[in-house]
């Protein structure tokens, strides 16, 4: 466990001169007021809820509706957490997981199964994400471009596939995936799966040296160089993991919603940032806690959820949305200059 | 820990390539199917003086635009007298007038614009008229009636009224009858005119009450996502009205997921799969009010009777109207056959 740790803190160690012991300890504090103040939120939210809607909100199915619904995007985010503390950006999410979800639903790879539509959704993601990284780490594009580039031809190879129709899904194993009956004592899978994604992702990032090295990468990456970190292939990695992390999402909306359309996953780009960025992770990189990001993401879904139950429009919603992201950031920049 | 990068290269190479070439055979989405058919034409159908319809539309990015160039290619090609000049469809307001002016510059006989946005193409269907061309503006309206010589569009308003004196009528001898909708892209203002129309109808109903609200995004996620909440937060309603089959899907699919069958749905737009499920009737979902793709060749035909200055057969005039409003019927497991080959995917 020691033994591969020691080597890259070591290299960031010695280029940054914020990470001696006592500085540590603050960040670690840090992000520690940071996660309860998120919590505070939800829990406030979790108290809304329960009071304009007692009935409808604190209910079980409730619960399983809300997991459920932050599943997709949750996946999405944890991705999108690793690309951002490395200060990456990926804008091509949503139009990957439109594309991932239309190629796995076509007639052609339907006939293939279960096993053909899941493949197909993971290795379309990983394959994405591999040419976003290679156009990044090796091609040197700044990647606000070149997800950005991916992003178009995403979304136009997906209208391309579909003709702009709506592709139901026939195979029956995947349906099932969605009902109650495949609810595993009382968890939905979707929601399963997204809490694995979330645990490896959390492991990854702060108990493996891939992590380590994806702070590093972030934090500076000319150090992280010196240091003997190959930055190139790191980044290369970090765009494939977000490429899968879109796969797999496709995979669980095309479960959810039954098909797959070319209008999937319309501004997940957005809302994983937003989710990331008021969960904690900066935006410059060097930091990046997915712990936050799952907390951004289920105080999005939660609002939703309370909007929709007390039957208010989505103006309103749109409205609180932004309102959210601008307190939660000024809340975290008071915390950071405070403490 | 980069002892064996060939072997590795090498592993994930093979894979990539085998994945690679197995996927771009799953690209495919050929079922065999043929356009949606269309019978009746609106004009007469004898062979008369040779007309060059300029079309323009849309990018068509979903099922119903779709059908909407499929219906004005299948409709042209029916004609011996009918060359069809077809633009790559846009949604961006600049190319489609660079797109206009270039088909008038051809000089067609007729255009037919389905604008992306109505509004912001007025001038150029004001230049076409201008330069002598008869426009038919399809669905989407111009801002002036001087940039079109005939307007054809479906009826928004309508559609509500529809659907509302269509569940009004099944529930009107239930006491606090309960309905919900299930809007789609708030921004639009069609979604306003079918919300409009809806209200409107169920005003005749005084046992009913509309008690909840929700707009998706025409999209199946979003269906599928505000259905499911609406279901939470209505645990006994009976009627619902989905403005759109294309979120209808994801709402179907949230309904099943709910487990939820103690009310009655109906749909909009007219779209293959309602269709399907309306004639089967073994879900909730049991009628859709139209908002007909087959305008797009209606439209044909009156640009062609346009380029041979003929009026609509069946009415007195020898021109064709200024504009022309479609009924938004509605279709349920009585009349579903008649309208099976007009669904679109």
């Amino acid at each position: 466990m020691t033994q591969p740790v020691s080597p890259p803190r070591d290299g960031t160690d010695k280029v940054t001169p914020v990470a001696e012991p006592p500085a540590w300890r603050t960040v670690l504090f840090r992000a520690d007021v940071r996660t309860l103040s998120l919590l505070g939120v939800l829990a406030a939210l979790i108290v809304i809820g329960g009071l304009t809607k007692p009935d409808e909100f604190l209910d079980t199915r409730n619960l399983q509706l809300v997991l459920t619904q932050a599943s997709v995007i949750g996946v999405v985010t944890v991705g999108m957490t690793f690309v951002i503390t490395s200060g990456g950006i990926d804008l091509s999410v949503g139009a990957i997981v439109a594309l991932a979800s239309v190629w796995a639903t076509t007639v052609a790879t339907q006939e293939y199964g279960f096993a053909g539509i899941l493949f197909t959704a993971v290795i379309v993601g990983v394959g994405c994400g591999m040419v976003n990284g290679l156009l990044i780490a090796y091609g040197g594009m700044v990647p606000f471009i070149a997800t950005l580039a991916m992003l178009a031809s995403a979304r136009g190879l997906a209208l391309q596939i579909t003709d702009g129709r709506t592709q139901i899904v026939e195979v029956q194993g995947v349906l099932d995936l969605g009902e109650r009956d495949a609810y595993v004592l009382g968890i939905p899978p979707l929601v399963l799966v997204f809490a694995v994604v979330t645990v490896i992702g959390w492991l990854v990032l702060n108990r493996t040296t891939f992590g380590r090295r994806t702070v590093a990468v972030g934090g500076n990456a000319e150090a992280a160089r010196l240091a003997g970190i190959d930055v190139r292939r790191q980044r290369l990695y970090l765009y494939l993991l977000s490429g899968l992390c879109c796969g797999i999402a496709a995979f669980l909306l095309i479960v959810l919603a039954g098909s797959g359309q070319n209008t999937n996953g319309n501004l997940y780009e957005l809302d994983a940032i937003a989710a990331a960025i008021i969960g904690g992770t900066l935006l410059t990189g060097g930091r990046g806690t997915i712990t936050g990001s799952v907390l951004g993401v289920l105080i999005f879904t939660t609002i939703t959820n309370i909007f929709a139950l007390n039957n208010l429009q989505s103006d309103v919603q749109q409205i609180a949305k932004g309102a959210i992201i601008v307190a939660a950031v000024l809340v975290q920049r008071r915390t950071a200059s405070t403490t | 820990m980069p002892q064996f990068p060939s072997r590795r290269g090498l592993l994930f190479g093979t894979a990539a390539v085998s994945a690679g070439t197995l996927l771009v055979g799953c690209t495919s989405n050929d079922t065999g199917d043929k356009a949606a058919a269309d019978k009746q034409p609106a004009a007469d159908d004898k062979p008369g003086k040779e007309v060059t319809i300029g079309f323009a539309g849309p990018q068509a990015d979903h099922g119903w635009l779709n059908a909407i160039n499929d219906n004005a290619k299948s409709r042209a090609e029916r004609y011996e007298d009918v060359t069809l000049e077809i633009t790559e469809g846009s949604n961006d307001t600049a190319q489609q007038i660079g797109q206009i002016e270039t088909l008038i510059n051809k000089k067609v006989d007729v255009l037919v614009v389905l604008p992306a946005d109505g509004k912001a193409l007025t001038q150029v269907g004001l230049k076409a008229m201008r330069a002598g061309i008869p426009v038919v503006n399809l669905d989407r309206i111009f801002n002036s009636p001087q940039a079109y010589r005939c307007w054809i569009g479906g009826d928004n308003y309508g559609m509500g009224l529809n659907a509302g004196h269509y569940i009004g009528e099944k529930l009107k001898d239930k006491s606090d009858a309960r309905v919900i909708e299930l809007a789609g892209l708030d921004n639009l203002e069609l979604t306003k005119q079918r919300t409009q129309g809806f209200d409107d109808a169920l005003k005749n109903y005084p046992n009913i009450k509309k008690v909840a609200r929700q707009a998706a995004e025409f999209t199946v996620e979003s269906g599928q996502a505000k259905m499911a909440q609406l279901l939470q937060a209505q645990s006994k309603f009976d009627a619902l009205w989905n403005h759109d089959d294309d979120q209808g899907v994801g709402a179907l699919r949230a309904i099943e997921q709910a487990g939820r069958d103690d009310f009655l749905m109906v749909g909009g737009a007219g779209a293959l799969s309602a269709f399907q499920a309306i004639e089967k009737d073994d879900g909730v979902l049991k009628a859709t009010v139209l908002y007909p793709p087959t305008m797009a060749a209606s439209a044909i035909d009156l640009a062609r009777a346009l380029g041979q200055s003929k009026g609509i057969g069946g009415l007195a005039e020898f021109e064709i109207p200024s504009s022309l409003t479609l009924y938004s019927a509605v279709v349920d497991k009585d009349n579903v056959d008649q309208y099976m080959s007009t669904g679109f995917k």
